[in-house]
């Protein structure tokens, strides 16, 4: 009889750290292209359309990174909190947070010109740093389950935007739920001429660095990771557990609120019901795969915007759903934390001999 | 306020969660915190509607709901029982596996209509002579099948828990699987057995939104049901009866938002009635949560060699 077994590793192989997320990413693949065949699509035809979607030209490509930077700000946001078990579901509503914020503030006609954009981010992350204070709070005052508060929070504050969008915001001439555009002055800057690669892209990728430092060369950092890997420990070692949950909470939601401001200074330049396709939710998916590392957190974004752009075009050219690029992503997230078990598990092969 | 209409609507959309909750107790009476809930919710509400769509028949959809949420529920037991792998993360992922399979089916199935396809739903079924009792009558005895099922559900659920054998044995391995073991008690089967019941109770309460509740299956027919049903098993202490309360209490936030926006009574933006039953959610869960005692071994994934 042969039975497999996992048993415990010494030490994890550096090669592994780069395999498996690139393993459970292929057996993603693997596994929807089961339903990419239901749909009664050729396979390599369905990815291939995906692929050219996502990366096939420049235009295509910019498209793609430009997609990648709010799932950048999110993903870093929900890995910040995670390092310290404090279970952020709710990046969307951050997002959405910082997003009314920074359309607030870059309408305001008193503000000078030069002043819009700094006032923007800035306010967005306090939004957004705000939107998360709250469960944190309830966390750790009340002792309130963090998942449930923080996707509680999600629909409070969409709805109150939905508020915002179907009243005070609402376009008196079309009657759209849109809020008024941002002042000119309060735009994102392009980075490249003729294509929308703005501003928020680079500062997606300073975010990944600064986070990165951050947990990596900082006081904080460290507390926060102590206090995700033994809360026990953390506290014996003099770290005030409350306090760092609360600061982790104010860097997850600021950096989710960046995401919003991006959205609205870069991208659409008001509030409007659409605004964020889940990309929240997403972010959970993208710090798993990047196993919470900040740094590792932009490819695994680039990766979901890939996918994300990709699939319109596959929807377009083969007529598989556009929800494929969904069912991608909790694939890859269950395949991913399964591969993640052999950094400290190996699977061995035994051969049982009865008797 | 208080018109047997009222009462009939707050039992009516109480129902689902109340069905749901009792699916999520089970799950973290035996140590697994269910998060896949939403996901599995959503795969009931689209196969359920699937099926009772191209058979005719509203009985076999809530019968594939309970299969397709079983088959997930398993899943859940796979990732985290099987392999041990985080309960927070695993759920998120069954989640996002779920709403993503359910809207990627659906069109797949329907394709994109003008009109969304929909079902004759589930007509109200009078109990005879109780439904004739003055006031309650109507309220509590002309109700969807659904409803009554789902109410007999709570003593017979508080039975399975607290008096049956395999109900001890759930409690231990949720308290502490190492004495469960000890007693002989096989921990990962009881696990899994929990999961494919929450994930069967998950899928049916999807399928009652879709099939009773409503007509017809939207990408929005849960939107975020499940998650309440997270913080009712905390309201409702893990045990059936209080449960069953909290999910009533929740109906009625529900119901009184529903006739609050008709009304008019109050001259507020309609989001702001759709706001209120996760507030007094957040709120309840603030009052609450200090008395609450999770079962001990929840969150903690079991390795019979590790101690």
């Amino acid at each position: 009889m042969i039975r497999l077994q996992l048993e415990p590793r010494a030490h994890t192989p550096a090669w592994l750290n780069l395999a498996l997320p690139l393993a459970a990413l292929l057996a993603t693949l693997v596994l929807c292209s089961g339903l990419v065949m239901l749909a009664g699509a050729d396979v390599f035809e369905a990815y291939g359309a995906l692929f050219q979607g996502a990366l096939g030209s420049r235009f295509n490509l910019i498209e793609t990174i430009v997609k990648a930077s709010p799932l950048v700000f999110t993903g870093l946001a929900v890995a910040v909190a995670f390092r310290a078990k404090f279970w952020n579901i709710g990046a969307e509503g951050q997002l959405l947070a910082g997003a009314m914020a920074a359309a607030f503030i870059g309408a305001r006609e008193f503000l000078p010109a030069w002043s819009l954009v700094p006032a923007m981010i800035l306010g967005g992350a306090l939004a957004g740093a705000a939107a998360a204070t709250v469960p944190a709070v309830l966390k750790v005052r009340y002792r309130v389950d963090d998942v449930v508060a923080t996707l509680m929070l999600n629909f409070v504050i969409f709805y109150a935007m939905m508020a915002l969008l179907d009243g005070p915001w609402k376009d008196p001439l079309s009657g759209y739920p849109d809020s008024p555009d941002i002042r000119m002055d309060a735009e994102y800057p392009m980075l490249l001429q003729a294509t929308r690669m703005h501003l928020g892209v680079l500062l997606a990728a300073v975010g990944a660095v600064l986070s990165w430092l951050l947990m990596t060369r900082t006081t904080l950092g460290f507390a926060i990771r102590a206090v995700g890997e033994n809360p026990r420990a953390a506290a014996h070692g003099g770290i005030a557990i409350g306090r760092v949950v609360l600061l982790t909470a104010c860097v997850s939601g600021g950096l989710a609120g960046l995401a919003g401001v991006g959205e609205v200074a870069g991208l659409h330049f008001q509030v409007m019901a659409g605004l964020s396709p889940g990309y929240g939710y997403t972010g959970i998916v993208i710090a798993m795969l990047a196993r919470l590392n900040p740094l590792g957190v932009v490819p695994a974004a680039l990766f979901f915007a890939a996918i994300a752009t990709g699939a319109e075009n596959m929807s377009r050219q083969t007529g598989v759903p556009v929800f494929l690029a969904d069912v991608i992503q909790g694939t890859s997230l269950i395949c991913m934390v399964a591969a993640l078990l052999f950094t400290s598990y190996r699977l061995r092969i035994r051969r049982h001999v009865p008797g | 306020m208080l018109q047997a209409g009222f009462l009939a609507a707050l039992i009516r959309v109480g129902a689902p969660l109340l069905i749901a909750t009792l699916g999520e107790m089970f799950a973290e009476r035996a140590g697994v915190l269910n998060l896949g809930i939403e996901g599995i919710m959503l795969i009931g509400a689209m196969t359920g509607f699937s099926a009772a769509y191209f058979t005719g028949e509203l009985w076999l959809g809530i019968l594939a709901a309970a299969l397709a949420g079983m088959v997930f529920g398993a899943l859940m037991g796979l990732l985290t029982v099987s392999l041990g792998l985080s309960q927070h993360v695993s759920g998120l992922g069954v989640t996002l596996l779920g709403t993503g399979l359910a809207f990627f089916c659906y069109r797949l199935v329907f394709g994109q209509p003008s009109q969304p396809p929909s079902v004759a739903p589930f007509e109200t079924v009078a109990l005879p002579l109780l439904s004739e009792i003055p006031y309650f009558g109507p309220a509590l005895f002309d109700q969807f099948a659904l409803v009554y099922l789902g109410f007999l559900l709570v003593p017979l659920s508080a039975f399975v828990l607290y008096r049956s054998n395999w109900g001890l044995a759930l409690r231990t391995v949720g308290e502490n699987p190492h004495a469960a073991v000890s007693a002989g008690v096989n921990v990962t089967a009881t696990r899994y057995q929990a999961l494919i019941i929450s994930g069967a109770l998950m899928g049916v309460a999807g399928a009652y939104l879709s099939l009773a509740q409503f007509n017809a299956f939207t990408f929005g027919v849960i939107s975020g049901r499940g998650w309440v049903c997270i913080a009712l098993v905390v309201l409702g202490q893990w045990d059936p009866w209080r449960c069953a309360a909290a999910a009533l209490l929740f109906g009625t936030v529900d119901a009184l938002q529903l006739r609050l926006q008709s009304s008019g009574a109050i001259d507020l933006p309609y989001q702001f009635f759709l706001m209120l039953p996760f507030v007094v959610t957040i709120v309840a869960m603030a009052l609450f949560s200090r008395r609450a005692r999770a079962p001990a071994a929840l969150l903690v994934p079991f390795r019979r060699e590790e101690r």
